[in-house]
């Protein structure tokens, strides 16, 4: 169980609103994200679910229950934090058991379940050791299994891979995804790495300044964004944004169409521009394009083997179905 | 330090301080161990000659000394564990967000600052005076008889006089070392369900056990040649003669400078061994 609602809660810091009142809510064994750019409040919003800031006005309930002024510990809710935040002095296995030790659970009973996560966690042969003694992957799997031993209703992640090198980062995704898939329970992740939020989430929680955005499937994010700010934060590389005669022609004030809706050839096509720069990632190759009278920069994304070089005139041709259109205050036009 | 030039010339540079520092010390210690192995009693003959290990023998075998070394262990540890227990609850309440945060600072630190001589007596003469001392007057305001102080409870006097003297300087250590821990492990232990005397037991404890030998082998090494805080107060009386004192009195009061410089050295080798382990540590928590 763990079905997450907030009703109209804010978050005030002195005079300063950092979250405005919202509404949201995260269903039970639902993968949810929050992304946003860097001080948009994803931190604040997930430390208010934990009981860890007090909400200034509204509710929080979880399954049901009030759970507004519950200390963190009563809301059976386990955080994995950034810094990762284990207990320095202690071993693995003390880490991982400290949760549990608090609930005087029996001896036996505690050894069952930090062996069991241990397991889970590939961490059975470095139970003895302390976290300064570990990779940074090894501790933050500590971290998750410091989570997971006290069986919680949610999980909280706030931006638990941005420690980590990108190889890494792609290991941990898999295994926190399959963590999710095999346990069910609901976890609640913040980051601002957009590819993250795609691949591990059932329901994306975009944040811009303390107010959402828009809340949908990654999918639905990325075929109907509500707006320019979502429509340009999630995907990559960026939506191009076109503005003026060109957007008049559809109707919008501004049109957006992502860069892997346009295709590229050297022979004809209703736009053209100059390629600035080419990056080359094997799989892909994306042009950044100058000079083509419709917005300083267009980014586009072709195949790998597609290979124009700085200088080169181009020609390019939108998906006609793929354009996004947006009214003079960034509203998606259906 | 690349060059041999600029090498040799830092050396002809540093060479004044390291002089005058060797000389500053050894002096001193030699001449010290010099007389521990001489009868030298000025006003019954000066220098009465070699004798040997005969200063050692006579210091530890007095009837004076294992009362004294019992003196110096109650005053040091008692000052010790009042300075540890109090300079970690002042270090958590500093490390609070308050109004007037830096004044407060100040004004702890503030005791570090006056000499061991004024403390000793703005104490005696201020506080423990059992006429006109701070104290007597709480006494009498609540009806009580007012308590000689430095006569009826002499070790609880000096150890809270010395405590006084060194709760800064253990706030002061601790309140850095509390500021280095990390809030997102409290904040962990939180969520893990410890309750606040727990998460002070399981986190703020073990993070701060470093300093706290730290600060222990720091204050030992002086408070063990704590000297002025009993002079001006005790004068070494009901008890409260300490090795220092004990050496101090060999020497001037008993013209027996080859006894006291016996002693003098028996407080060197002790000094030592605590320096030893804080060196130690101290060297551990660099390499961390
Ligand atoms: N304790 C606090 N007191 C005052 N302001 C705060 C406090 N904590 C956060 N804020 C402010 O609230 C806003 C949101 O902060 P928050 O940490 O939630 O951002 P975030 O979305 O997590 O950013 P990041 O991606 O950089 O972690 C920021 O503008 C920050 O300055
Ligand atoms: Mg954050």
């Amino acid at each position: 169980m763990g079905r997450i609602v907030l009703d109209k809660v804010s978050k005030r810091f002195g005079d300063v609103e950092v979250i405005p009142p919202i509404d949201l809510v995260i269903e039970d064994g639902e993968f949810a994200v929050f992304v946003g750019p860097s001080g948009c409040g994803k931190s604040t919003l997930l430390r208010l679910i934990a009981g860890l800031e007090d909400v200034t006005s509204g509710q929080i309930r979880i399954d049901g229950n009030d759970a507004t002024n519950l200390a963190p510990a009563q809301r059976r809710l386990a955080m994995v934090f950034q810094s990762y935040a284990l207990y320095p002095h202690m071993t693995v296995r003390k880490n991982i058991a400290f949760p549990l030790r608090m609930a005087k659970l029996d001896k036996a009973e505690i050894d069952k379940r930090v062996a069991n996560a241990a397991a889970v966690l590939n961490l059975t042969d470095y139970l003895d050791r302390r976290p300064g003694q570990l990779s940074g992957g090894q501790r933050q799997r500590v971290a998750i299994g410091r989570a997971i031993v006290r069986e919680p209703a949610a999980f909280l992640f706030d931006e638990p891979l941005s420690n980590l090198d990108a190889a890494l980062r792609v290991g941990m995704r898999l295994e926190i995804s399959e963590l999710h898939k095999r346990l069910a329970t609901t976890m609640v992740y913040v980051t601002h790495d957009q590819v993250e939020a795609m691949t591990m989430a059932d329901k994306i929680v975009v944040l811009r300044a303390g107010h959402i955005e828009q809340v949908g499937s990654p999918l639905e994010l990325y075929r109907t964004p509500r707006n320019i700010f979502v429509a340009g934060f999630i995907g990559s590389p960026r939506m191009n944004f076109i503005e003026g005669a060109e957007a008049a022609k559809h109707g919008a004030h501004t049109i957006g169409i992502r860069p892997e809706h346009i295709a590229v050839s050297s022979e004809a096509g209703p736009w053209s521009g100059v390629v600035a720069v080419s990056e080359h990632l094997g799989s892909d190759t994306f042009f950044h394009i100058h000079d083509s009278g419709l917005a300083e920069t267009l980014t586009v994304r072709a195949d790998g083997e597609v290979g124009f070089r700085h200088g080169d005139r181009v020609y390019l041709t939108p998906r006609d179905d793929q354009f996004h259109r947006f009214d003079a205050k960034g509203l998606r036009i259906e | 330090m690349a060059t041999k030039a600029s090498r040799s010339a830092a050396r002809v540079m540093m060479a004044p301080a390291v002089i005058l520092l060797l000389g500053w010390m050894l002096v001193p210690l030699i001449m010290t161990l010099w007389f521990s192995f001489r009868n030298y009693q000025p006003l019954r003959g000066g220098d009465l000659g070699f004798a040997g290990f005969d200063n050692y023998i006579r210091f530890v075998t007095s009837s004076a000394f294992w009362p004294a070394v019992v003196a110096t262990l109650v005053i040091v540890v008692g000052a010790l564990a009042i300075t540890v227990m109090l300079g970690v609850l002042l270090a958590i309440l500093l490390d609070q967000p308050m109004w007037g945060q830096g004044v407060v600072r100040i004004l702890v630190i503030a005791p570090f600052f006056v000499m061991p001589t004024v403390s000793g007596l703005l104490w005696k003469n201020m506080f423990l005076d059992s006429v006109n001392g701070l104290f007597a007057h709480l006494w009498k305001f609540f009806g009580a008889t007012p308590v000689e102080w430095l006569i009826e409870n002499p070790f609880l006097s000096i150890i809270v006089i010395v405590s006084w003297q060194w709760l800064p300087f253990a706030t002061l250590i601790l309140l850095t070392a509390i500021q280095s821990l990390d809030s997102e492990q409290l904040e962990a232990a939180e969520m893990d369900g410890a309750p606040v005397l727990k998460r002070f037991w399981h986190i703020v404890i073990p993070h701060l056990s470093r300093a706290i030998t730290v600060v222990i082998l720091i204050e030992t090494i002086f408070l063990l040649s704590i000297f002025a805080e009993i002079f001006v107060t005790t004068a070494g009386a009901f008890g409260t003669k300490t090795l220092t004192y004990l050496i101090f009195q060999r020497v001037l009061e008993s013209q027996n400078v080859g006894l006291g410089s016996a002693g003098g050295v028996y407080a060197i080798i002790l000094a030592n061994i605590v320096a030893i382990f804080l060196m130690r540590i101290v060297g551990k928590n660099l390499d961390a």
